[in-house]
């Protein structure tokens, strides 16, 4: 598939650098707001609405907006956004900006946003861009739908609000409290690693599925990986450089 | 030649004190409170002991198979685990109840973070207060065929009357090991006398927790008020076989004094300004967490450091 491509761009969003589960971004809101499904699915979906949009403008704007003061440019764009989300949330789905509550206008400093900002709209065009804020996006909502459904089926019996478990089940209402969300991002997680040593077992070359947290949490001292990101984004940019050069 | 002429890489000094030894005693200590259990609230509760140890054991062999890992069901840890989860578990509650606890504590509390000595948190007790979370209208109903109504430590709470000998005699609601002082005093006397515990921690457990209770009790000095708290509830079970866990209790000497005495204040705090009437499992849990820090500020200086000045 070729690079930056609007296809390449979604999948990368969805699957090898989905946010939640492997680039361990935006856990405030992962573990916050997945109490139900439709809580994480609608968290999600405006989540990527935001990070679509602003992801396209910051782009457009990229060469415009001085290196100095990109930061703060980049939040008045994604905060207009998020207030344009919030306002129509309230406007035509109250349910879900009552449930939502104060994590709609939390989304101003999810890090994804700014990190795709940051790393990938700032320095791509406008088309590539807009993928790979839908791509994350998408990604986004798939990781707090699950999350969220996992939560409501074991805390509540239901997902979307529709009983499937059989009537003689107990919620085990731990999972729709705090706690439950650290265990099924946690197990999650451990599946995901599971999957990845089991391919590099049978000898696939799984360097492109990078892990969350590289198998490793004993020894682990970076918090949320971010230097395994800096190396890679030094990688890609002097890659950029030896392409400019060449 | 006798076991002690051993020629061997060290360690020098052999003794016949093993894991399994003393997980065994503290199986056999906790009998008489099973045993008061069973008698007290009936075949509910021995098939709930049963059923909860059954499954901690068969969690922790069946993990170990899974992982390629040695089989250390022999060392009788899960017995004890499963043992004291059921024994903190109210006699109402269905079989189910005591496998998700059981799996829970071995599984999630123990076995992931490393197995025997590497857990952080009582595994009977992180499993009680997960089910007490998840459950828990099932975990706080004591109503059974021989006792309806609320534990005496919630009459007590909500000023009514109770009758101390029977809390000391055990013959009260509450869960299925709580219930009797005797039993779990004849158990813990026996755990003393072999030695596999000693006195810090329940002694300034027991004694910071009274101290609580007299200053902020609201009743002052009252000699039944303070033998209805120490009689009532968990508090006994807890701080003989709970808060003196080898794997979650400081290792320093001045730790255990200072873990016992925030153990007490805790409950002391849970039980009279919390809005239940228990607070035990929450505070050894709030405890428990609270030892790495405990160990770090009481580490005894190296002998020959004495004098140093950094």
């Amino acid at each position: 598939m070729k690079q930056n491509s609007a296809a390449e761009r979604l999948i990368n969003g969805l699957l090898k650098e989905n946010p939640t589960f492997v680039l361990m971004l935006g856990m405030c809101p992962t573990l916050a707001v997945t109490t139900s499904a439709i809580n994480g699915l609608g968290m999600g979906l405006t989540t990527m609405v935001v990070l679509a949009l602003s992801n396209l403008f910051i782009s457009l704007l990229r060469k415009i907006i001085p290196d100095r003061v990109r930061i703060p440019a980049f939040i008045v764009i994604i905060a207009s956004f998020v207030t344009v989300a919030e306002l129509l949330l309230k406007a035509f789905i109250p349910f879900l900006y009552d449930a939502l509550g104060l994590y709609i206008p939390l989304i101003v400093v999810n890090c994804i946003i700014l990190g795709r900002a940051e790393a990938y709209a700032s320095k791509n065009g406008p088309v590539s861009s807009l993928f790979d804020g839908i791509g994350m996006g998408l990604g986004f909502t798939f990781a707090l739908t699950v999350i969220g459904a996992i939560r409501e089926l074991l805390g509540a019996g239901e997902v979307f609000g529709l009983s499937i478990m059989p009537e003689s089940y107990v919620p085990c209402s731990i999972f729709v409290l705090a706690p439950g969300a650290f265990f099924v991002l946690a197990a999650l997680t451990a599946i995901q690693n599971k999957v990845k040593l089991a391919g590099e077992r049978r000898g696939r070359d799984m360097s492109k599925v990078q892990s969350g947290c590289n198998l490793d949490c004993a020894g682990c001292g970076e918090s949320g990986c971010s230097r395994r990101l800096v190396e890679e984004a030094a990688k890609k940019s002097a890659k950029e450089k030896e392409g400019n050069n060449g | 030649m006798s076991d002690l002429m051993k020629v061997s890489s060290n360690p020098h000094i052999r003794s016949k004190v093993t894991t399994s030894n003393i997980m065994l005693a503290v199986v056999i200590a906790l009998l008489p409170a099973a045993g008061f259990g069973i008698y007290n609230f009936g075949l509910d509760a021995l098939i709930l002991i049963l059923v909860t140890v059954s499954t901690t054991v068969l969690t922790e062999y069946l993990y170990e198979l899974a992982m390629h890992k040695k089989i250390t069901v022999g060392d009788f840890s899960a017995v004890v685990t499963g043992l004291l989860l059921a024994l903190n578990l109210p006699s109402s509650a269905p079989w189910w109840i005591g496998m998700i606890g059981g799996v829970f504590a071995i599984l999630v509390v123990k076995m992931l973070f490393g197995g025997l000595g590497q857990n952080f948190m009582n595994p009977a007790l992180g499993a009680r207060c997960f089910l007490l979370i998840s459950y828990t209208s099932i975990m706080c109903n004591f109503d059974c065929d021989a006792y309806s109504g609320a534990t005496p430590l919630a009459s007590l709470k909500a000023g009514e009357e109770i009758n101390l000998l029977n809390m000391v005699i055990g013959k009260t609601a509450g869960t299925i090991g709580e219930t009797s002082m005797i039993a779990i005093v004849i158990g813990a006397c026996f755990l003393i006398l072999l030695g596999v515990i000693d006195l810090k921690v329940p002694g300034s457990y027991l004694v910071s927790f009274v101290l609580f209770l007299i200053l902020f009790g609201g009743h002052g000095p009252d000699p039944v008020f303070i033998s209805a708290h120490l009689a009532g509830g968990g508090l006994m079970l807890g701080a003989f076989f709970m808060a003196t866990d080898y794997v979650t209790r400081p290792v320093t000497k001045k730790g255990q004094y200072v873990y016992g005495v925030i153990l007490g204040l805790l409950t002391g705090i849970f039980r009279i300004f919390g809005p239940s009437a228990e607070g035990v499992s929450y505070a050894i849990i709030l405890g428990n967490l609270l030892v790495p820090l405990i160990e770090k500020l009481t580490m005894p200086r190296a002998f020959g450091k004495g004098g140093e000045k950094a």
